[in-house]
């Protein structure tokens, strides 16, 4: 091979076409995702052996329908087909068609042709082909489509080694479009293909009907085309109807020759009988439910254990750093900012790998389908999608790649609501706070005989966090004005078994994307949060230790309890003690005194280490996180000076409750939302509406209740 | 009914038909990809609980769509 650029092979195909099979298969865990430029859409990448190539490059583009795109998934797939000055545009193209639903892959199949790249056809599912009876004459479809067909089985990797020969050897063959351009087009087609050096009518063809959705081309490009369209009075948008239409009547001629037995739609069946009840207006809703519950059940039973494990490793792990290493500025950074800082990005890992692992196995089978299917009436009311259930359940263990997940609502205001609201669903850094507070104000005694009260009290904080969601998506709704059109048109997938291997790399993908993302941003505020907290104005700090000595002198206090009671000192005349005793005018209100000011500031970029702050402030810092007894009996024996009475008080408590249920209080989260709206305005948004809400919920509690 | 102009939003489920044209210019292009096309036969499998969006079948396929799409789907007589 010794053509200039490297050998880059794109697969496209519709939704559920078995394109992500044939990638894992093709790849398998040599792959990574990475970011088209200036957009949020995932770009799988990968590497395979092709023959008499060698190691080969495979990007992996989001499924679609038409080049003609609507959504950002399918405008990210029509640049990276016509920029052909890309560095990373694709060389050669795989087409994956579902065999059992081959003529609208065939519509896409059609247009990349015409674009005119190597092109391959691999006819996938033929497993199910055989089943529902149908068979083709491949040799008849490779002469009149002009590309290689390869029938192929992506999930039990049937047909690969065939695929990868072909797509080595694989050019251009078809001389003649399938589709020529309307001959009212040809004179500026000509024109704009001379101007821009395309290889072929059908590329300029593209140019001249949506320069608006290639944005890779510049400011002048596009006055290029605009005025190209005036001189040939060049009206774009009507024809696109006709061409489908074209192209689907060259389609029908092609199959009435290729297909020699016709499809038996028997083999659905049993998918339209699960269908009645999955969808049925009573069992369909109640199962729906009770597969929530059995999710989340299973995220917070089975995760809790690897949960644990890993919060003890980090934290023996940065004892035995700040135990060995010379003492220092430099290890306490490193023993009690960035070790711990790590160990909050970690420990949530089993919790999203147990989420994501059972959300991939209900789309994997087809049913996340019919839940949007099931969802999208209601949702709508409140200004969202029914594909925003995902994003919305997702958020329960991490908002994240919860945020993320709202990539595949098209219209852009449903998308916007959904990753708004997104943060208010109860995810799990909000669980330690909750179970400590609950525990401090809830008994616990049983509710008509076998409900837990401790129990229906947290239950009650993730319903408040969901109905606060929809309520103020219902408000935005009202708020946003933007004339945009919102569909659903979606495909009803035939259910089928989910596949191990496409469920553990979505898995793998998902957590290494919260890792990084998070990862990030957490380490960066931990290290900035540590310094707050460990360094102050004056030289307090300096001589925390003569000063507490001497104020203890009496007390015969153990060496670990005098090492608490220095911590708290030091805390407590920190940068954050500072601000929290600054901000105590503005939370007293709420109920809360300075103590908890310092808990709020350093828990405003992660609220989980809300927990660990009071624990060091009531000077029981080496209890360590972990021992809830202890901090649960020391906050109880806190009395509130003003009052004489214990300082967390039913009201106190509760409103902490609701504060944590709806404040922002995470740094990783605002990062994620800069990143997926691609702008300060509407994480900084996100953060006032949410504080307002925390904050005003909060006063209106305690006010009430006091 | 009989003023209203017949579109697949007014089928009943298990109804068959032949797909007529579009009222709609901007939807009917997505819908021609989606294989609504003029000629197509089309089945109306079922309704979501709260009549909206429904499931068809066109092209050998099951596709769902909401009410007011479908609505710009007229078909034969």
């Amino acid at each position: 091979m010794s053509s200039a650029k490297p050998t880059k092979v794109a697969l496209i195909g519709n939704p559920n076409s078995g394109k992500s099979s044939l990638f894992n298969y093709l790849t398998g865990l040599n792959q990574k995702v990475g970011n088209f430029p200036g957009v949020t859409v995932d770009k799988k990448v990968g590497r395979t052996q092709l023959p008499g190539i060698g190691e080969t490059e495979i990007i992996d583009l989001p499924g679609i329908y038409s080049i003609y795109p609507r959504s950002l998934d399918e405008r990210i797939v029509a640049e990276s087909l016509l920029d052909r000055n890309s560095p990373t545009a694709p060389t050669k193209v795989v087409v994956v068609v579902d065999a059992t639903n081959i003529k609208r892959g065939l519509l896409l199949l059609t247009q990349i042709v015409d674009i005119g790249l190597p092109t391959v056809l691999a006819l996938n599912m033929m497993d199910l082909a055989a089943k529902a009876g149908v068979s083709y004459d491949f040799l008849m479809l490779s002469q009149k489509l002009g590309v290689t067909v390869v029938p192929i089985n992506a999930r039990k990797g049937q047909g690969i080694d065939a695929l990868k020969k072909e797509i080595a050897q694989a050019e251009v063959s078809r001389m003649q479009p399938i589709f020529p351009v309307w001959p009212e087009a040809k004179a500026a087609v000509k024109q704009l293909r001379d101007e821009f050096q395309l290889i072929n009518d059908y590329q300029a063809y593209q140019f001249l009907e949506q320069p608006q959705s290639l944005h890779f081309l510049s400011k002048d490009k596009q006055n290029l085309v605009e005025s190209v369209r005036t001189t040939h009075q060049y009206f774009p948008g009507k024809f696109q109807g006709a061409e489908t239409i074209q192209r689907y009547g060259f389609i029908q001629d092609l199959l009435n020759e290729a297909i020699l037995k016709q499809p038996d739609y028997a083999w659905k069946n049993f998918s339209h009988k699960l269908d009645r009840v999955l969808t049925h207006k009573v069992a369909g809703y109640a199962i729906f439910f009770a597969v929530l519950f059995l999710v989340f059940q299973s995220v917070f039973a089975w995760a809790s254990y690897p949960m644990d494990f890993i919060d003890g490793l980090f934290a023996d792990f940065s004892s035995w750093l700040s135990n060995t290493l010379p003492d220092g500025a430099l290890t306490r950074l490193l023993a009690e900012g960035i070790i711990p800082g790590l160990g909050g990005i970690v420990m949530f890992v089993p919790q999203i790998a147990i989420l994501f692992a059972l959300v991939a196995v209900l789309e994997e089978t087809g049913y996340m389908a019919r839940v949007v299917f099931l969802m999208d009436k209601v949702m709508r009311k409140f200004g969202l999608n029914g594909k925003s259930v995902v994003p919305l359940m997702s958020g329960v263990a991490c908002a994240i790649p919860a945020i993320m997940a709202a990539r595949t609502i098209d219209n852009w205001k449903e998308r916007t609501i959904t990753i708004m609201v997104t943060p208010l669903m109860s995810c799990s850094a909000r669980i330690p706070i909750f179970t400590i507070l609950i525990a401090l104000i809830v008994p616990e005694t049983k509710v008509l005989g076998f409900f837990n009260l401790q129990g229906v009290a947290l239950m009650s904080l993730y319903l408040l966090g969901f109905v606060a969601a929809l309520a103020s998506a219902w408000v935005m709704k009202k708020l946003i004005n933007v004339k945009e059109r919102s569909y659903l048109m979606m495909e009803l997938p035939t259910y089928r078994l989910p596949k191990g291997t496409n469920v553990g790399l979505t898995l793998v993908e998902k957590t290494k994307s919260f890792v990084l993302e998070a990862g990030k941003v957490i380490l960066a505020i931990s290290v900035v949060l540590w310094v707050l907290a460990s360094y102050g104005p004056g030289d307090k700090l300096k001589n925390a230790e003569a000063y507490v000595m001497q104020e203890t002198a009496n007390m015969r206090l153990t060496e670990q309890g005098l090492q608490d009671r220095i911590a708290a000192y030091k805390l407590e005349n920190s940068y954050a003690g500072v601000i929290g005793k600054a901000i105590e005018p503005a939370i007293k209100p709420l109920g809360y005194d300075w103590k908890i000011g310092i808990a709020l500031i350093t828990s405003f970029a992660a609220r989980e280490v809300f927990v660990g702050t009071m624990a060091t402030i009531y000077s029981i810092g080496s209890a360590g996180e972990e021992d809830q007894n202890t901090i649960k009996s020391r906050m109880q024996q806190e009395i509130n000076p003003e009052t004489g009475e214990p300082r967390f008080t039913m009201a106190v408590g509760l409103s902490l409750l609701v504060f944590y249920t709806f404040a922002m209080q995470c740094m990783s989260t605002i990062a994620v939302v800069y990143r997926e709206t691609k702008g300060w305005k509407w994480p900084l948004i996100q953060l006032a509406y949410m504080s307002a809400l925390a904050y005003f919920s909060a006063l209106l509690v305690y006010q009430v209740l006091k | 009914m009989a003023e209203k102009e017949k579109s697949v939003a007014t089928m009943k489920p298990g109804e068959t038909a032949i797909i007529a044209g579009f009222t709609d210019a901007e939807i009917s292009a997505k819908l021609m990809e989606m294989g609504c096309l003029p000629g197509a036969p089309v089945r109306f499998n079922f309704k979501a609980p709260f009549g909206d969006p429904i499931c068809i079948s066109v092209l050998g396929y099951e596709l769902s769509l909401r009410l007011e799409e479908a609505a710009t789907i007229s078909i034969m007589n």
